[in-house]
């Protein structure tokens, strides 16, 4: 009976579960934050405005074509072929052995980062032109205006899209088992080769997988919802939480200069 | 009369597009100019051109004595000398009514964070919006927005405030709020250069009337000679469609 075999295998083989969901989950977090920061990087870099004249653009148009060339080269090829590359390639080349580990956050973290380039880069096209301009208008430098007034709402319009990639994550980290990463899968396919029961022992898996991609689906709306701030603001009728006795000094003061 | 703001042989094109053609006109510190036009003549383009926006094409624009074209200027410390109100009010919709009139002063100014609450509360009075300090842009009316904009713009303490059209995206019965508050300023000795189309105000409140018509400067004079004793026939023509 199968039923009684999923009881078993949860019960006789949960440490191991958990580790590999535990690595899961440890490996796409890590990833996600760390491809976003790269994502926001690169995808700022490449919607800079391009410099006027001289080695500034010699150099802003090379970096561009190097991250462009990433971006195609990740987008373009499976995780998994790229993984096998990357940790078997690395010790060939280089005679490093990497740290299974670290090897997939890295295969994680630069894939998702080649994604989160295109999803910021869209972002920031889609910010309104009037904002850069009132940002300019007021005297901020590109930097000042990207950090103060376009990443935010960048960020805010990106996060669903940051939310799907993590999803992605959860579940493609599953790949990673062809490095021996002792992940989910991997650990989910070295129980059911001790008791040969793989439906039972990958329906658990399923389970765990389903709850992971689930639970994070749910933080990151709270989160959407904590972001945008409550529904209605409060009207400050004649005493101001914010004022200080200068204030209402200045604003007498004020009020009679006009 | 000191001039703050002088411009000559300013011309820009949009590729072979010539946009505005050998513009020559100058503010003096405390007047009010108003600009007006046919939509396409060139009014907007004009006002973005001064505080860099659009990169002009030729001429010099001469601020305070310094030809602020020249590559030595810094761009940005010139663009707090000027405050823009747009069109499209163009708030920062990531900040509230507040922090819209305190993140250029802490972050371009370097004003501390309590020096910035106090002046942008100063201006969210002059506008009449100090109960809506928490408003995020969304949650505002198109004239709240339009005020907002404008204290944020004086926040800054700038020698001149441009206005491009501040009340053509307005309801009508908004028109009124924010027209009230740019009298005030006006009557306070701000240098202002406004684009509108709203003559009674331009009648009202303007020291000088700017008439543009294709690209061009087609009259200039007090709103006297403007609206009653046009020189030109283009601006009798324009004055009589309006
Ligand atoms: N970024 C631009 N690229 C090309 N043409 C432009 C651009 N901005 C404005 N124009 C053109 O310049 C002319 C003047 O525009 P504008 O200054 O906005 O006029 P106004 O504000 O008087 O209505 C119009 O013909 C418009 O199409
Ligand atoms: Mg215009």
């Amino acid at each position: 009976m199968s039923y009684d075999w999923i009881i078993k295998i949860v019960s006789d083989n949960w440490p191991m579960f958990i580790r590999g969901a535990v690595m899961t989950l440890y490996i796409s977090i890590i990833g996600t934050i760390v491809g976003s920061i790269i994502g926001l990087l690169v995808g700022v870099v490449r919607s800079a405005p391009v410099p006027e004249h001289g080695v500034k653009r010699v150099l802003f148009k090379v970096v561009n074509a190097i991250f462009a060339m990433y971006i195609e080269f990740f987008r373009g090829t499976p995780m998994i072929v790229q993984a096998m590359v990357i940790y078997y390639g690395s010790a060939l080349a280089f005679g490093i052995d990497m740290n299974r580990t670290f090897a997939a956050l890295f295969i994680v973290s630069i894939n998702t980062g080649a994604y989160m380039a295109e999803i910021v880069r869209g972002g920031i096209i889609s910010v309104d032109k009037g904002q850069f301009e009132a940002a300019y208008a007021t005297g901020m430098n590109h930097m000042q205006t990207m950090a103060n007034v376009v990443l935010p709402q960048v960020i805010r319009n990106i996060l669903p899209a940051t939310g799907n990639e993590f999803v992605i994550n959860i579940k493609d980290t599953s790949v990673l088992n062809v490095i021996s990463v002792s992940e989910l899968y991997f650990q989910t396919k070295s129980i059911a080769g001790n008791n040969f029961r793989y439906f039972e022992s990958f329906f658990v898996a399923c389970i765990l997988y389903f709850i992971m991609t689930f639970t994070v689906t749910r933080i990151l709306r709270f989160i959407e919802r904590k972001i945008d701030g409550p529904e209605n603001y409060i009207i400050y009728a004649n005493q101001m939480q914010v004022a200080t006795p200068e204030d209402m000094v200045a604003r007498t003061k004020s009020a009679n200069q006009y | 009369m000191e001039k703050l703001i002088d411009i000559q042989h300013l011309s820009k094109s949009f590729g072979t597009h010539e946009v505005l053609k050998d513009i020559n006109f100058s503010v003096d510190k405390g007047e009010v100019v108003c600009i007006i036009g046919s939509s396409g003549s060139g009014k907007s383009t004009l006002l973005r051109c001064i505080n860099l926006l659009e990169k002009p094409s030729g001429g010099q624009i001469i601020y305070k004595g310094e030809n602020i074209l020249d590559n030595r200027h810094d761009i940005c410390t010139y663009r707090t000398k000027l405050g823009m109100v747009f069109q499209q009010f163009n708030l920062f919709n990531n900040h509230n009514a507040l922090s819209n009139c305190m993140v250029g002063q802490m972050k371009v100014l370097k004003r501390s964070r309590e020096e910035a609450q106090r002046v942008a509360m100063k201006y969210l009075q002059v506008v009449g919006m100090e109960q809506y300090i928490n408003a995020k842009p969304k949650q505002l009316s198109g004239g709240q927005k339009q005020r907002v904009a404008i204290a944020r713009a004086l926040s800054m303490e700038p020698d001149v405030m441009l206005f491009d059209e501040p009340t053509s995206a307005l309801d009508p019965e908004m028109v009124g709020e924010v027209l009230k508050v740019m009298k005030k300023l006006a009557k306070s000795g701000l240098t202002m250069l406004v684009v509108t189309h709203e003559m009674g105000f331009a009648k009202e409140v303007s020291d000088r009337v700017v008439f543009m018509d294709k690209g061009v400067i087609a009259e200039e004079g007090p709103p006297e000679q403007i609206f009653n004793n046009p020189q030109q026939e283009r601006t009798r023509e324009f004055l009589n469609r309006t």
